[in-house]
C-alpha cells in the first residue's frame, strides 16, 4: 500500500456493543474475542495440566491412586495431548495473541471481518464443549493417543471406542471449522488493513509470525479434516479407508484393504506444520520481548523474515520423519532426513540472532525478558534434541521412548508456554492497564523455569535406556528399567507436581491484578510498536482516536545514537 | 547479576549431568553399535553448540545488565556474520547427516545370508513363526486365521508345511547370525523393540514390515511393545533368547511345526493343549493371566471351584456352566472389581468344550508363559 492511499479501515463502520451481552459476549471487539480465546483456553489447559499431574503420579508412584486404571491413563494421555496441543497452545498463539497484536501491531481499527471472527471463537468454544463432553458420554473420552492412530483408535481394547472417538473426531472437525475462519480474517487483516506507512518489511516479527502460521495453517488443517471425515466413516458407516482385514480378539472384521499408513501420512501432513503453527508466533513474540526488554534492535531482521518463510516452507516437506519406523518404504528415510535436517539451519539462525539481540544490549531482566531467556535455553535443548530424531538412524532407537517425550515437551511444549507466560506479563498493562504481581511474577518464573528443565532434561536420559512411552507401568527391575529409573520417575514427578501447582498462583496473580494491580500507564516498557501508542490505555473499541497513526520507521528503533530517548516510536517522524 | 548465575549453573549441571549419568543406552546385544556411535557424534556436535550459545546467552547477561543512561549498540545487521554463521551450522548438520545416513544405508540393506523369522503380534501378545527345514516361510491371509490355523497359513501352499511355530512369547535366535525379523499384525499396530539391539520397526496389519539385526551377545532380553496398541499395551512384552548353536538345535527341535499341529488337533480332541490353543487364538490370555496376577480380567489360576463375589453382591461357584456362560455371555455375571469390556464369543461347541478342559486343568496353577511384570496387590 502506498503512503497516500487511504486505508480501508479509515472509512469502516464499527459495531459498537448496544447491550452488556453484545459487549462482552458477542462481541466483535477483537480485544474482547482475544480476552475470550484467552480465557477459554487457559481454562482447558488448567484442565490438561491436571490430568498430566495424574499421569506423572502414576508413573512416579504406581498404584499410589488405585483409581487410576490403564484405561483412565490412556485417557488422560490422549486428553492431555490433544488439549496442549490444539485446544491451547494453538488457540492461545493464534486466537488470543493473534486477535490481540494483529490489528493494534497494525494501526488497524480492527479486524477486517469482526462477525466472523466473532464467530470463529464461538465455534472454538463449542468444539472445546464437545472434547469435554467425552468426560462425560458412556465409556468416557478416546485412549487411543493423541495421534488417534487406527485401526486401534476405532477398535475394541482401546477405552472410548463407542463414544469417546466420536466426540474427539468431531471436536477436531469443528475446531478446523473454527480455525478456518479464525486465519482467513488474520491473513486478510495483515494483508489489507496495515495502516499507511506499515510496509510488510517495518512490520513487527510478532506478526509475521502470526501471519506465517496462519498461511501454515491454512494449508495443514484441511488434512486433518479429512483424516477425521474419513475415519469417521470407518467408524460409523463401515468404509475401510485405514482399515485392512483384520482379527479383533477372535472375531473376524468386516473391514479389508485400507491402510493405516495412510492415516499416518495424513496426520503428520498436518501434524509436523501444526508444530510450526505454535512456533511461529512463538518465535514473533519472543524476538518483540527480547527487542524491547533489551533495549536493542532484533539482530537481523531481515534474515529473521525469511528464516520464518523458510521453515514454514520447509515444514511441508518433512512430515514423515515422524514415521521413520512406521513400515514405510526405507529410502523415504534418505529424504526426510535431509528435508529435517535442512531446516535446523534456518531455525539455528533464528537462535544465534536471539542472543546476538543480548550482545552488547542493555538487559532489562523484566519478568518477559526473563521468561524470553529461559525460552532460549529450553529451546536450545528441545531444537538439538530434535537432531537426534531427525537423523533417521537415531531415531531408531529412540523412536516411542521418553526421549520423545522430552524432547517434544521442551521444544513445543515448554518453550512456547514459557513465551506465552512471557507475552502476557508484556502485553497486560496494555489489555487492562495495570501490571501484574513482580513478586509473584519472580515466583511464578523461577519454579515454572527451573521446574520443568528439572523435569524434561534428565527425561531424554531414560528413553536411551529405552523406556518407552505410553507405558501405564514398567515393572521395575528389568533391565531397561533399573530401581534407579523408577528414583528418576519419583523426582520427575515431584518436580512436576510443584510446577503444576505453580500455575494456580499464576492465575491468581492474573485475577488479583486486574483488581489490584499497580496503574502502568499507557507504555511501561518504553516500546515502540504501535499498540502502546494508543489513546488510551486500555484502547478503546476502535483503538485509535479520529485518525490513524502513520507509521515512518521500522518496529525497532531502539537505542538508535543521537536520539534523546532509548527508543523512538513507530509513528514518529524521521529527522528530515 | 544471579540471574546470569542461575542461567550459568543450568548450562554447566546440564553438562555435567550429561558426563555423569547413571542413566544411559544398556550394553549392545547386536551389530548396531554403529548407531551408538552416531549418538555420541552427534552428541558432540550439539554439546559444543549448546555450550557456546549458552556461554553465550549467560555472558552477555551478565556483561550487558541494565545500567542507567547506558546505550545498546545499534547494529541491525552484519552480512558477514550472519553469512559465516549460516555456513557453519551447515557444515555440522553434513558431520551429522552424513555418517546417519551411511548407517541407515547399512539398516535398510539385509544380508542376503540373513535367516526370516517371523514376530506376529496382536492385542496383546507375541508370536512366532520359523521357517523349517525347506528355509521357506509358507504364504498367509488373515483370513484364513482359525483355532486350528492361529496363523492364517495358507494350507495349499507347501511351504507352510514344516513352518515351526512358535506360539509362546519367548523365542530363541542363534548368536551370530543375521536375521531378517518379517513383522505382520493380526489387529492393530504393534513396534518390536528389544532395546539391547537397538533397531525397532512397527508391525501393521494389512502389510509385511522388517528390518535386520545380528545378535552378537548370549543371553536373555526383552521385548517391548513400543507402539501403542490399547490398554495392555504396556503389558505387551516377551522374550528373546540369544544361544550358542547347540542349545539352539535343541530347542528348535522341541518345537512343533505346522504339520504336527494340524494332525495333533482334530476339532474333537478334548484335551488341554487344545483348549490352550484356543485361548491363545482368540486372546482370552491377554486379559486372564495364568499365573495369579489380575490383569484386565479375573486370573485363571485356581479358578475352578473357586468362589467369584460378582457386582450385586451375589456370590457363585465357578462350574461348567458359569465358564460357558462367561464366554457366550460374558456381561450377565461380572466379578466385583473388574470392569464388563469383555467380549462374547461365538465359538463352536468344541472349542468351548476344549477351553472347559483347559480352564480345568488350572486349578492347581499352570506354568504361566505369559509375564506379567507387576503385581499389583503387593
Ligand atoms: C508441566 C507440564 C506437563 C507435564 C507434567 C506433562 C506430562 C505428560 C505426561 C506424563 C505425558 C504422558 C507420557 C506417556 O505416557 O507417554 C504427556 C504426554 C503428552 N504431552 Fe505433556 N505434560 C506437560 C505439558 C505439556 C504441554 C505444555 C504440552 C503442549 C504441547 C504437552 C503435550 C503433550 C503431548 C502431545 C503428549 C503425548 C500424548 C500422547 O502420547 O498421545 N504437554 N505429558
Ligand atoms: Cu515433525
Ligand atoms: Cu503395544
Amino acid at each position: 500500500m502506498s503512503e497516500t492511499e487511504v486505508p480501508y479501515q479509515e472509512t469502516m463502520g464499527l459495531h459498537h456493543p448496544r447491550s452488556w451481552i453484545t459487549r462482552y459476549w458477542f462481541s466483535q471487539d477483537h480485544k474482547v474475542i482475544a480476552v475470550q480465546y484467552g480465557v477459554t483456553a487457559i481454562a482447558v489447559g488448567l484442565v490438561a495440566l491436571v490430568l498430566s499431574g495424574l499421569m506423572r503420579i502414576q508413573i512416579g508412584f504406581p498404584g499410589l491412586l488405585p483409581f487410576i486404571t490403564p484405561d483412565i491413563y490412556y485417557q488422560a494421555v490422549t486428553m492431555h495431548g490433544m488439549i496442549m496441543v490444539i485446544f491451547l497452545l494453538t488457540a492461545f498463539l493464534l486466537g488470543a495473541f493473534g486477535n490481540f497484536c494483529v490489528p493494534l501491531m497494525l494501526g488497524a481499527r480492527d479486524m477486517v471481518f469482526p462477525f466472523v471472527n466473532m464467530l470463529s471463537y464461538h465455534v472454538y468454544l463449542l468444539s472445546v464443549v464437545v472434547l469435554m463432553a467425552s468426560y462425560f458420554v458412556p465409556g468416557g473420552p478416546t485412549g487411543a493417543g493423541w495421534t488417534l492412530y487406527p485401526p486401534q483408535a476405532i477398535l475394541p481394547g482401546t477405552p472410548g471406542v463407542d463414544w469417546g472417538i466420536v466426540t474427539m473426531l468431531l471436536s477436531l472437525i469443528i475446531f478446523v471449522v473454527a480455525f478456518t475462519m479464525g486465519g482467513l480474517n488474520y491473513l486478510t487483516t495483515i494483508l489489507q488493513a496495515r495502516t499507511r506507512g506499515m510496509t510488510l518489511m517495518r512490520m513487527p516479527l510478532t506478526v509475521w509470525g502470526i501471519m506465517m502460521a496462519t498461511i501454515l495453517g491454512l494449508f495443514a488443517f484441511p488434512a486433518l479434516f479429512v483424516s477425521a471425515v474419513m475415519m469417521l466413516l470407518d467408524k460409523l458407516v463401515g468404509t475401510s479407508f485405514f482399515m485392512p482385514a483384520i482379527v479383533s480378539f477372535g472375531q473376524p472384521l468386516e473391514h479389508s484393504g485400507g491402510s493405516p499408513l495412510l492415516f499416518q501420512h495424513l496426520f503428520w501432513f498436518f501434524g509436523h506444520p501444526e508444530v510450526y503453527i505454535v512456533a511461529l508466533p512463538v518465535f514473533g513474540v519472543v524476538s518483540e520481548l527480547i527487542s524491547v526488554h533489551s533495549r536493542k534492535n532484533i539482530f537481523g531482521y531481515r534474515m529473521m523474515v525469511w528464516a520464518l518463510i523458510a521453515i514454514g516452507a520447509l515444514s511441508f516437506v518433512v512430515w514423515a520423519h515422524h514415521m521413520y519406523v512406521a513400515g514405510m518404504h526405507p529410502y523415504f528415510g534418505f529424504f526426510f532426513a535431509t528435508t529435517t535436517l535442512i531446516i535446523a539451519v534456518p531455525t539455528a539462525i533464528k537462535v544465534y540472532n536471539w542472543v546476538l539481540t543480548l550482545w552488547k544490549a542493555n538487559i532489562k531482566l523484566t519478568i518477559p525478558m526473563l521468561f524470553a531467556l529461559a525460552f532460549i535455553l529450553t529451546f536450545v535443548v528441545g531444537g538439538l534434541s530434535g537432531l537426534f530424531l531427525g537423523n533417521v538412524i537415531i531415531d531408531v532407537p529412540l523412536s516411542d521412548t521418553y526421549f520423545v517425550v522430552a524432547h517434544f515437551h521442551m521444544v513445543m511444549g515448554v518453550a512456547p508456554i514459557l513465551v506465552i507466560f512471557g507475552g502476557i506479563y508484556h502485553w497486560y498493562p496494555k489489555l487492562t492497564g495495570r501490571l501484574l504481581n513482580n513478586t509473584l511474577g519472580h515466583l511464578h518464573f523461577w519454579v515454572t523455569f527451573l521446574g520443568t528443565y528439572a523435569i524434561y532434561y534428565p527425561m531424554h536420559y531414560l528413553g536411551f535406556m529405552g523406556v518407552p512411552r505410553r507405558y501405564y507401568a514398567m515393572g521395575v527391575g528389568s533391565d531397561f528399567y533399573p530401581e534407579s529409573a523408577a528414583t528418576l520417575n519419583e523426582f520427575i514427578t515431584i518436580a512436576a507436581l510443584v510446577v503444576g501447582l505453580m500455575q494456580f498462583v499464576f492465575v491468581y496473580n492474573l485475577i488479583a491484578s486486574y483488581f489490584r494491580g499497580k496503574p502502568a500507564g499507557s507504555n511501561p516498557w518504553d516500546a515502540t510498536t504501535l499498540e502502546w501508542q494508543t489513546p488510551k490505555t486500555p484502547p478503546n473499541h476502535g483503538n485509535w482516536g479520529d485518525t490513524l497513526p502513520v507509521v515512518h520507521r521500522w518496529a525497532y528503533d531502539y537505542s538508535v545514537p543521537g536520539e534523546e530517548q532509548d527508543f523512538v516510536p513507530q509513528n514518529v517522524e524521521r529527522k528530515p | 547479576m544471579w540471574v546470569a548465575a542461575a542461567l550459568l549453573v543450568v548450562v554447566v549441571g546440564s553438562v555435567a549431568f550429561n558426563f555423569l549419568t547413571p542413566w544411559w543406552f544398556g550394553e549392545v546385544a547386536s551389530n548396531w553399535g554403529s548407531i551408538d556411535d552416531t549418538v555420541l557424534l552427534t552428541f558432540w556436535v550439539c554439546g559444543v553448540v549448546f555450550i557456546l550459545v549458552g556461554l553465550l546467552l549467560v555472558f552477555s547477561v551478565y556483561k550487558y545488565r541494565f545500567r542507567q543512561g547506558a546505550r545498546a549498540q545499534y547494529e541491525p545487521e552484519n552480512t558477514r556474520l550472519e553469512l559465516w554463521l549460516t555456513v557453519g551450522t551447515t557444515l555440522g548438520v553434513v558431520a551429522m547427516l552424513g555418517p546417519g545416513l551411511f548407517v541407515w544405508d547399512e539398516f535398510i540393506r539385509v544380508p542376503a545370508d540373513a535367516t526370516e523369522m517371523e514376530v506376529f503380534g496382536e492385542q496383546w501378545r507375541w508370536r512366532y513363526r520359523l521357517p523349517g527345514t525347506d528355509g521357506k516361510l509358507g504364504t498367509t491371509d488373515i483370513g484364513n486365521i482359525s483355532t486350528r490355523n492361529p496363523f492364517g497359513l495358507n494350507d495349499d501352499d507347501p511351504n507352510g508345511l514344516d513352518d515351526v511355530l512358535i506360539q509362546s512369547a519367548e523365542i530363541h535366535i542363534p548368536v551370530n547370525v543375521p536375521v531378517k525379523a518379517l513383522l505382520r499384525s493380526k489387529d492393530v499396530l504393534h513396534d518390536f523393540f528389544v532395546p539391547q539391539f537397538r533397531a525397532k520397526m512397527d508391525l501393521v496389519p494389512g502389510m509385511v514390515t522388517y528390518f535386520w539385526f545380528t545378535p552378537t551377545k548370549l543371553g536373555e532380553f526383552e521385548i517391548l511393545c513400543a507402539e501403542y496398541c490399547g490398554s495392555s499395551h504396556y503389558l505387551m512384552r516377551g522374550v528373546v533368547h540369544v544361544d550358542r548353536p547347540k542349545e539352539y538345535e535343541l530347542w528348535l527341535q522341541s518345537q512343533p511345526t505346522y504339520a504336527e499341529m494340524i494332525a495333533g488337533s482334530r476339532p474333537s480332541s478334548r484335551d488341554i493343549t487344545t483348549g490352550r490353543n484356543v485361548a491363545e487364538t482368540n486372546g482370552c490370555l491377554a486379559c486372564h493371566s495364568l499365573d495369579g496376577s489380575q490383569v484386565v480380567g479375573p486370573t485363571w489360576q485356581g479358578l475352578w471351584g473357586r468362589s467369584e463375589r460378582l457386582v450385586d453382591g451375589s456370590v457363585v461357584t465357578v462350574d461348567e456352566a458359569y465358564v460357558r456362560e462367561s464366554i457366550i455371555n460374558p456381561s450377565v455375571k461380572i466379578v466385583d472389581g473388574f470392569a464388563p469390556v469383555m467380549l462374547s464369543y461365538d465359538l463352536p461347541e468344541s472349542d468351548i468344550q476344549a477351553l472347559l478342559a483347559f480352564v480345568r486343568s488350572t486349578e492347581g496353577g499352570v506354568a504361566g508363559t505369559d509375564r506379567i511384570p507387576e503385581c499389583k496387590d503387593c
